[in-house]
């Protein structure tokens, strides 16, 4: 089976259906979501330097971006100076064939995994499995959504659309679990007895990269259940695959992110586990290491002054669970494994603006700006939103939507034009105003009075209103508010129509 | 000071009212208020949907506008943070250097009308009397773009009559979001269907905000289940006086 | 194919022309203001609200803070580092010492260990697995871990314990921070302790 991709299927409207006619999923979703922001909001107030600690996590990120071939170029020379292979993959295919190379170097039929979105991005399961060597997804949630043949529909908590009762008969069903009753303890304690032995026997690990240290070949992987050190610490061999924008320039940096990541992801103060590796350690852990750098389409991310801010992106999924979008139409909408504000802008540039399906993404935003609050790393994510929007719109071939902005902006940039446009809007909407109100739109506007009323033009605009005013002089508006109070207005014709 | 007054296209056309009580207002408060017929459209919603080059259009012309004024203000969160915000983004976009100049000189000027008349102006009082329950709704652009912080409540607080009752889950957006409302409708209405619920649940007579798009998407969603509360724009409420019912 | 990937890779990175729009300047880190005594006061009351056993103890109840820890919850096959301190253990406790690659940790129910730092303001400890900390797998394994903190090792913030540990990550050391036991919260986001890890953590805080 295969765990994501980042290509959409459908657009982000026709996919956002299924979730948003699904009360279970919604409820799971919204209780979630609410859940984790309140808790954020406190571990975040906790630290009186947030502001900066933000700015310093945006400032390193950007100064690696900068700099990013000669970090890389450090890194390598270091994990290697310690006894690890590194790797360069171009793009998710050749990704899968390295990793899938060492799997049968050690003969290897099944590996184990440590949640890792990268892995995921490249499809590597799948691309492991055509190859006769099984997966095995270690983090709970993965595990749900492996046994389950599911997606992810979140970054952090990727079952966060599966409730108890699901997973107790998924469990029932899949591991042979004797399950009593539906209680979180009993769950894990049913993963634990079947992962374990998995960690114990199997000689091959996988896992993504949170951070990598230039300048010590440092590699950091952040998590909470223990799957992680399990397999970077129990299998012979240890794959890491990450991408390239990971890589920071010092071991001090992680000062920085090992602040802003945890409070801003599961809203804890620290996460329970949180290992790094450089290398080979003789004696300790595995003796085979290997470290794949990832390209996929960050190069041509890094090369676009405006969107380069995505690669800032830690992958903590704060922006998930601010982002109202995301909360109605849950994590599946997006199509990728990246969701969410941060996926709308990342997916369709890591695919080049060229896949249709994917460039509907920068639409899927109100543009709240909750999203840029709670980043940690500062990505403006509602300037990107825009930017790719009118890269987008100015690529496609010219639509019936298109001539219509063109013509309003024509019209709007001279006030007599426009004034004309409102009288000709007033005397058409005649058919559709009742009482005041319109209530069903022909076309894409239909979108709109499905369930909304829309206010129908008033008889008078404000310019109107102004042109009939007496003059100044006659008002008498020079003094105080008591003076004023009593003075009459323009005469209303209508009340408003809300 | 004189005052140049930005009405917005939205307001021009649809909500006359909120103008008229913008105009009432400041007035009140012993400024002139011009009007500068030239003004059209700050361009927010070619921007947001993908149109820049056509947005940019409107943005010269705005800037052509309002040159001169001592301060610009209007009675929207969310146009005045296309000014203040992407204004210099759609300069920057469009390569022009000279336009972010003129842009930078000019967007200090411009306020939205909470924010004016609290931060600028230090105004808390503006002398209205409007006796009914009322629960604000944060729009987003003015408490995310622009930061205008309390400022709505501090003058509504000062309102005699007004019983203010708080909006539950005030920082979510109301699921407007311009084109988004029409491109992706079943994700807004289930937005705006939330909204809804908390505004009912304050039993409050009205609910006000600074933006007549935000007000138009909740009124649109109350007016389509008859619920009886009402929209009413934050500047009508402060035009309202004894003497005169505003809104 | 890795050789011309990487110097393809290397090349796009060029081309793109990333640059900086202001000097970076790296933030210094702030020093602690607090009295020693407030920050492992802090430490004992976060790393207890992740769900640690934690006690304090002088340096002559250490044995027997170490017996009680290990009797609470009835850890009798013990596992510790072959360099811990004898001096900390309670006499006449059965332990092994750990020898890697041959010893089943599988068979233990319990582990004592030192650690390299601890941080008050995130309720962590830092094990740099070295002197008197043990292989990785052996804090990992065993389903109990004791682990004594000297009330020196513990520092206010993340910087400066990170500071602290820069030697060890420049000699190559792996490192792992624990906050509490291991836990998931990937249900319904209701937090479970003990997962993978080891389910129980006591932590005994030393005072000089």
């Amino acid at each position: 089976m295969s765990a994501g991709g980042i290509v959409p299927q459908r657009t982000f409207q026709e996919a956002a259906r299924a979730t948003l006619a699904n009360a279970q999923m919604r409820r799971n979703l919204q209780h979630a979501t609410t859940t984790i922001r309140e808790k954020r909001l406190r571990a975040v107030a906790e630290l009186p330097d947030w502001e900066d600690l933000r700015i310093q996590g945006a400032a390193i990120k950007d100064h690696v971006m900068a700099n990013l071939g000669d970090y890389l170029l450090d890194l390598e020379a270091a994990v290697k100076a310690r006894g690890g292979h590194v790797h360069w993959a171009r793009d998710a295919l050749e990704a899968r064939e390295i990793v899938a190379g060492i799997a049968s170097s050690h003969g290897a039929r099944e590996v184990i995994k440590v949640k890792s979105i990268t892995t995921d991005e490249i499809e590597l399961n799948g691309g492991l499995a055509e190859r006769g060597i099984h997966a095995i997804e270690t983090d709970l949630a993965e595990l749900i959504v492996q046994l389950s043949e599911d997606l992810p529909s979140h970054i952090l908590v990727p079952a966060i659309h599966r409730n108890r009762a699901e997973i107790r008969d998924l469990f029932r069903r899949k591991l042979g679990a004797e399950l009593l009753t539906d209680e979180p303890k009993q769950l894990a304690e049913a993963a634990r007895l079947y992962l374990r032995e998995k960690f114990l026997t199997t000689k091959v690990a996988v896992s993504g990269a949170n951070f990598a240290v230039a300048e010590t070949g440092t590699i950091c992987v952040v998590e909470s259940e223990g799957n992680g050190r399990m397999c970077v610490t129990l299998p012979e061999v240890l794959v890491s695959v990450m991408g390239i924008e990971k890589v920071l320039p010092t071991w001090q940096d992680m000062a920085v992110y090992l602040q802003l990541l945890p409070r801003s992801s599961t809203a804890e103060r620290m996460n329970p586990y949180t290992s790094f590796w450089s290398g080979v350690t003789p004696g300790d852990g595995p003796q085979e290491f290997h470290l794949i750098l990832l390209d996929n389409g960050r190069t041509d991310v890094l090369a676009d002054e405006v969107g380069r801010q995505t690669l800032r992106c830690i992958r903590c999924s704060a922006c998930l669970n601010v982002c109202p979008v995301y909360e109605r139409a849950g994590g599946h909408a997006y199509g990728s494994v990246y969701p969410g504000p941060i996926g709308a802008i990342l997916t369709p540039q890591l695919l080049h603006l060229e896949n249709k399906n994917a460039n509907t993404l920068p639409w899927a935003s109100s543009l709240c700006g909750a999203c840029y609050d709670a980043c940690p790393v500062k990505i403006n994510i509602p300037e990107v939103l825009l930017y790719l929007r009118g890269k987008i719109t100015e690529d496609r071939p010219l639509s019936a939507e298109d001539t219509l902005f063109k013509t309003a902006a024509w019209v709007m940039s001279e006030p007599h034009r426009f004034e004309g446009a409102i009288k000709l809007a007033r005397t058409g909407q005649g058919p559709l105003v009742k009482q005041g109100a319109i209530h069903a739109l022909p076309g894409m506007l239909g979108g709109w009075t499905d369930t909304r009323d829309l206010p129908a033009f008033p008889p008078q605009t404000f310019r109107e209103w102004w042109r009939g005013r007496p003059a100044p002089a006659m008002r008498g508006t020079e003094g105080n508010a008591q003076a004023s109070e009593g003075q009459p207005l323009a005469p209303q014709r209508e009340e408003r129509s809300i | 000071m004189t005052i140049d007054l930005f009405i917005t296209c939205l307001n021009d056309a649809l909500f006359p009212r909120t103008g008229e009580a913008t105009v009432k207002l400041l007035e009140r408060l012993g400024h002139e208020v011009r009007f500068n017929e030239r003004q059209t459209c700050c361009g927010q919603m070619h921007f947001n949907s993908g149109y820049q080059d056509d947005a940019l259009r409107l943005v010269r012309h705005f800037v052509e506008t309002f040159r001169d004024a001592e301060a610009v203000v209007a009675p929207s969160g969310s146009c005045v943070g296309m000014v203040r915000d992407l204004y210099p983004r759609a300069a920057e976009w469009a390569g022009d250097e000279e336009l972010l100049a003129e842009v930078n000189a000019l967007t200090p000027r411009v306020f939205e009308l909470s924010e004016f008349l609290v931060r600028y102006l230090g105004v808390e009082d503006v002398g209205a009397y409007y006796p009914h329950r009322v629960t604000y709704h944060q729009t987003c652009h003015a408490m995310r773009v622009l930061r205008v912080g309390d400022a709505p409540l501090r003058l509504l607080k000062n309102v005699r009559g007004l019983r203010l009752v708080e909006l539950p889950a005030v920082e979510q957006c109301c699921g407007f979001g311009g084109t988004f409302s029409v491109k992706n409708p079943e994700t807004s209405t289930a937005m705006l269907a939330d909204k809804v619920q908390n505004v009912l649940s304050t039993k409050a007579e009205a609910c006000t905000a600074g933006d007549n798009s935000c007000l138009m998407h909740i009124g649109g969603g109350l007016s389509r289940l008859q619920a009886g509360t009402r929209t009413v724009h934050l500047a009508e409420i402060l035009a309202s006086t004894e003497g005169e019912v505003f809104a | 194919m890795s050789a011309e990937s990487r110097l393809d890779i290397l090349t796009r990175i060029n081309r793109a022309r990333a640059r900086e729009a202001q000097p970076f300047v790296r933030v210094p880190v702030r020093p602690s203001t607090r009295p020693h005594g407030d920050v492992v006061e802090q430490f004992a009351e976060y790393a207890a609200e992740y769900r640690a056993n934690v006690v304090r103890v002088d340096a002559g109840g250490l044995p027997g803070a170490i017996r009680d820890a290990l009797a609470a919850r009835g850890s009798e096959r013990v596992v510790i580092p072959p360099d811990l301190p004898t001096a900390w253990l309670p006499a006449h406790l059965p332990v092994t010492g750990d020898q890697p690659g041959t010893t089943d940790l599988t068979a233990f129910q319990a582990v004592v260990t030192g650690c390299a730092a601890a941080v008050a303001e995130s309720g962590t400890v830092v094990l740099d697995h070295g002197p008197g900390q043990g292989r990785r797998a052996l804090t990992l394994v065993p389903d109990h871990h004791v682990c004594v903190v000297w009330e020196a090792q513990v520092v206010d913030g993340v910087p400066e314990a990170v500071a602290r540990l820069a030697e060890s990550v420049r000699a190559g050391r792996p490192l792992t921070w624990i906050s509490g036991p291991s836990a998931t919260s990937d249900i319904e986001l209701s937090r479970v302790e003990g997962v993978h890890g080891p389910r129980a953590l006591d932590i005994l805080i030393v005072g000089d």
